[in-house]
């Protein structure tokens, strides 16, 4: 009798302890939308309307994500990836993030596209605090981690961009005459803004002229810049209508020095259509391999690239930067996500990404790095001059950090 | 006032006017069949001119794709008319626009899906090199208004003079004593269907080698197209290219000239301008003014 | 050079609804129509009331953007449906009543519920000023001033020298209100009650309206201007008047519209939106009011399911369900409803 209940004592010992320590060693933690087998990601993207060009950078994430699911998951966990289509429409952007946080319980939101889409719902997913990961826009508000401690950028900013840009020309052609041609809406208006900002005044602009994207073609603007007297060209367009100016420019003989934007750097998608010919001696900046550049043929991450577009992403275009874009920002959130380990609750979500240091990815240009901090949210500010010799980009100069007085 | 900048700017409207002409015509044409605009035009356009493409990729000859094209989209046309519309044959005005509608949300996504977003070029038949002006109207350019002034000689020979445009007409115009006149309206229609996407077809591929082809590229098009149509007179096929040309030089000219509103507001002072001119001639310049029965 | 002679009758851009219901006394299933018609009212009433405790704050959410587009429809609806004047152009009406209560709730802090009078005020007007000049035009090429009008809008609305009231491109966040008096309901129900009394009112009004002479003298305009015109109706003052009544309430649900998705930009009220709305009008049945309930339902839901078919091809399988429903509903919810009520009253006798 008296064994017995020695026994069940021990044994209600040995339970007890058993929990104790099974509670301290495991030390899981969860939000909503991450268990043991399961991380749940959001994301909203063009998949329609006039910005769905950009939708490719949704489809390649997700095939990522099929990757990595196939080759073993995070830390053990498969990631489910629920990605819908915003259409570019700001309060589609809205029901659809609030359908991912509310309906779908995602852990976080990772590479929404777009500046007014991120900008409205970027209050209501600081209320919520729900991480609003890597943002697919290079707008500078981005990295305000004060006022807004669960939004963070990725790319580098298009201020940054144009900061280097007139960098550039104050060393090099101080004497010029600039003519802008911007997309009329937020993320020409930036860029341009950037360029303004790192001339402070030094240089004049004679002519900046907007389009707007239901533009047919834009040569009547290049018709005047030419007349404008302008010897520098910064060309802030979208890769369809940067095709349509190189090519109008060189039709009607105007031979600036042409500096653009790097959203249309792309050598297959951009300048194969405008000519190569036309497109010598084109000045741009980059932080990622161009995928149609000839130089990174024999490269191993570019063929891993390859390899991974070939086997999930067949139908995506290997021309366009756009995958590449979309890999190497998948890279990024699985590295934040492994440096969780165990603990996937979003606060932690937050404190890995910005505790990225001297982050490699394959695709990105060598030297380029991505970091983060507790005081920088920037995770990539660094760029590399290039210039188109007709076949491919040559790097000029050194790797630039597009400098911002914090936001 | 830069004398030189505002003649660029004029050659240069007339280049991209050329390509409002082309497509003002296809609207003309599906309007004088079955009295309303079809939004989808300009993704039929759109939508042959990938057709075009994929036949060269495939190896086809520029001409040999050209009028396999044409053939195809004028059946394409004929067909979708015969399917997608009999049966809402008696349905209101206003449903028949949503189907246009559907349509062009349909073809939009098809020809992404198929072809994806990412601009592709389109050769020319004419040559790249400069025709007037340094470069400001190309050999493109010219050869683009040569054929749509072709394809208007032709349409105006087809109304005028030949029997089944007379019998189109007479359908459009009246289709209750044209049935008893012996016309088969509903074939009449499906002509016209065919002939408008025909001719967006050829359009479309005049087109593409200026803005470089993707499924988006037609939209700001179709729109001025539409613009340059009314403000011509819809019923007159001539009114519609002289609206293309006027729409092209108007645009151009008021984006360069008109002082602090002119370069963010080019479109809708190009509107305004279409509207004014409606609001004088409410039936365009050129077209028949309505006269209705009470 | 013309090569065919213009129609010789007019066409209006919008055919009246050609099924008529039957009487008010018609029986079904042993009550009269007017008896069903309050028992609809009654539990679409019950259902619209009960509902947000129900289900999920995000579905509250939607079902509020759901009333706003209803709202908008039933603008559009007035002027197209009941005066036969065709609109492309209501996202630009929309756009200013969304502006107007931004502008007003960011830059003099004023409440939400103080700027849905003043964005329809603002409507009214602009609506009839741009009635008046649109007289002259019919059909298409009234289509294509308005379609003008929806164009200009998000142009307009991102011209740098107004930047400092618009926002410009970046737009105007708006703060999304709590539940006052400390009600115990979530800021979503708070809004979706506010929306839906709002809304409420506003459909009281229109009923009484299309009812009353007025109401009378639009659809005679509608269905022979000419003849109303010889009847004594002052129909520029009726056209003009019915675009501003039309565009002051679009205006109001774009303010309402405002205040629910908490933000308002240029790309929010392109003419993407101005086609959402007439698709929405037809769907819904033009000419009917309630119809436009299901316009909206419709508006807000069908690109969903849509997207949840095929992310890939969204778009065609919209096209595809827009196809279908006018096949099965040509003149739209409402003439479906029409057609099924008269067949069953018509089986009683």
């Amino acid at each position: 009798m008296l064994l017995h209940r020695i026994g069940l004592t021990a044994t209600a010992a040995l339970g007890v302890a058993a929990l104790v320590v099974g509670t301290t060693v495991a030390e899981k933690k969860y939000d909503t939308g991450a268990t043991d087998t399961e991380i749940k990601i959001g994301n909203t993207n063009p998949y329609s309307g006039p910005a769905s060009a950009y939708g490719t950078i949704g489809k390649t994430i997700t095939a990522f994500f099929n990757k990595v699911n196939a080759e073993g998951g995070i830390n053990g966990r498969k990631v489910n990836f629920i990605s819908y289509d915003d259409g570019y429409s700001p309060p589609k952007t809205v029901e659809q993030a609030r359908k991912l946080v509310e309906s779908d319980e995602v852990l976080f939101l990772f590479n929404t596209l777009g500046t007014p889409p991120n900008t409205a719902i970027q209050k209501y997913m600081n209320s919520k605090k729900v991480p609003q990961l890597f943002v697919a826009t290079g707008a500078t508000k981005w990295g305000d981690h004060k006022d807004f401690p669960w939004t963070m950028g990725w790319q580098p900013t298009y201020q940054a961009e144009g900061h280097i840009y007139a960098k550039y020309l104050l060393e090099h052609h101080p004497q010029g005459k600039i003519g802008i041609l911007y997309q009329n809406d937020d993320y020409g208006k930036d860029y341009v803004k950037g360029l303004k900002d790192g001339l402070v005044g030094k240089m004049p602009i004679v002519a900046e002229l907007p389009y707007e994207t239901t533009d047919p073609t834009v040569d009547s603007q290049i018709v005047s810049l030419k007349a404008s007297g302008a010897d520098v060209f910064f060309n802030v367009t979208t890769p369809k209508f940067a095709a349509q100016a190189i090519k109008k420019s060189a039709e009607i003989g105007w031979k600036p020095i042409h500096l653009l934007n790097n959203v249309s750097q792309s050598v297959g998608g951009v300048l194969q259509p405008a000519g190569l010919e036309n497109s010598k001696g084109i000045l741009s900046s980059y932080y990622l391999k161009d995928p149609t550049d000839p130089q990174w043929k024999d490269d191993a991450a570019y063929k891993d690239w390859v390899a991974f577009m070939e086997k999930y992403y067949p139908e995506g275009d290997r021309t366009s930067t756009f995958p590449v874009y979309g890999y190497t920002a998948s890279q990024t959130v699985v590295q934040v996500l492994k440096q969780c380990g165990d603990e996937l609750t979003r606060a932690n979500v937050m404190k890995q990404a910005a505790n990225l240091k001297d982050l490699s990815l394959g695709m990105l240009l060598p030297g380029v790095k991505i970091n983060t901090s507790a005081t920088d949210w920037y995770p990539i500010k660094q760029m590399q001059m290039q210039q188109f010799d007709g076949q491919r980009w040559i790097p000029i100069g050194p790797i630039l950090s597009g400098e911002l007085s914090g936001t | 006032m830069n004398w030189e900048l505002l003649l660029h700017q004029v050659l240069a409207g007339l280049a991209t006017g050329g390509i409002y002409a082309c497509i003002a015509l296809a609207v003309v044409m599906i309007y004088q069949a079955i009295d309303h605009l079809n939004f989808a035009q300009g993704e039929m356009a759109m939508f042959s001119t990938f057709i075009a493409w994929q036949l060269m990729n495939w190896g086809c000859p520029y001409w040999v794709a050209f009028v396999l094209t044409i053939a195809i989209s004028f059946v394409g046309g004929l067909a979708i008319e015969r399917i997608v519309f009999k049966p809402i044959h008696d349905a209101p005005v206003l449903s028949h626009i949503v189907v246009f509608i559907a349509l062009f949300s349909i073809i939009n996504s098809l020809a992404g899906w198929i072809w994806d977003y990412t601009i592709k070029e389109f050769p020319t038949p004419f040559g790249t090199r400069s025709l007037i002006g340094d470069g400001l109207i190309s050999a493109h350019d010219g050869g683009m208004i040569g054929v749509t002034l072709v394809l208007l000689l032709l349409l105006y020979l087809f109304f005028r003079h030949t029997r089944i445009g007379l019998a189109m007409r007479a359908a459009a115009a009246n289709p209750e004593s044209a049935r008893l006149a012996g016309i088969r309206v509903g074939w009449m229609v499906a002509l016209g269907w065919g002939m408008a996407a025909a001719i967006g077809a050829v359009a479309g591929m005049l087109i593409a080698p200026v803005v470089f082809l993707e499924p988006n590229m037609m939209l700001g098009i179709l729109l001025y197209g539409f613009a340059a149509a009314v403000v011509g007179g819809l019923t007159s096929p001539g009114g519609a290219v002289i609206g293309g040309f006027s729409v092209g030089v108007i645009e151009n000219v008021a984006g360069t000239f008109i002082p602090y509103f002119g370069r963010e507001l080019k479109l809708t002072i190009a509107l305004v301008l279409i509207v004014a001119v409606l609001l004088v001639k409410p039936s365009g310049l050129f077209g028949r003014t309505v006269v209705s029965r009470v | 050079m013309e090569a065919a002679p213009a129609a010789i009758e007019a066409t209006t851009a919008a055919t009246p609804s050609v099924v008529r219901l039957p009487p008010a006394q018609a029986v079904i299933g042993g009550l009269t129509l007017a008896r069903w018609r309050q028992l609809a009212i009654i539990a679409a009433v019950v259902v619209a009331v009960v509902l947000p405790f129900f289900v999920k704050n995000f579905l509250v959410f939607q079902l509020t953007l759901a009333i706003v587009y209803a709202l908008a429809i039933l603008g559009l609806n007035l002027l197209t449906g009941f005066n036969g004047q065709f609109s492309l152009g209501h996202s630009a009406f929309y756009a200013i009543g969304a502006y107007t209560a931004a502008i007003m709730m960011d830059k003099w802090d004023i409440d939400y519920y103080w700027t849905l009078p003043v964005a329809g005020v603002v409507c009214l007007v602009s609506g009839f000023l741009f009635g008046l000049p649109a007289l002259r035009l019919e059909g298409i090429y009234l289509a294509l001033a308005t379609f003008a009008l929806a164009i200009a809008a998000p142009q307009i609305l991102k011209f740098s020298p107004l930047e400092h009231w618009t926002g410009g491109v970046q737009g105007i966040v708006v703060i999304k209100p709590d539940a006052p008096f400390g009600l115990p309901l979530t800021s979503d129900q708070w809004i979706y009650f506010f929306t839906l009394g709002v809304a409420a009112v506003l459909y009281i009004c229109a009923v009484n309206l299309v009812n009353s002479r007025t109401g009378r003298a639009m659809k005679a305009i509608r269905d022979n201007a000419i003849a109303a015109g010889a009847m004594g109706v002052n129909v520029s003052l009726y056209k003009s008047l019915t675009f501003g009544v039309s565009a002051l309430y679009t205006g109001i649900a774009g303010a309402l519209g405002a205040v629910v998705a908490g933000f308002v930009a240029p790309d929010s009220f392109t003419f993407t939106l101005s086609i959402q709305l007439f698709v929405g009008l037809v769907v819904g049945g033009v000419g009917s009011i309630p119809g436009t309930l299901f316009g909206g339902l419709f508006a807000l839901f069908a690109p969903n399911v849509a997207e949840s078919v095929s992310k890939g091809l969204a778009g065609a399988v919209y096209g595809v369900i827009l196809i279908l429903v006018i096949y099965v509903m040509p003149s739209g919810a409402a003439g479906l409803v029409r057609l099924i009520v008269s067949k069953l009253a018509r089986s009683e006798r």
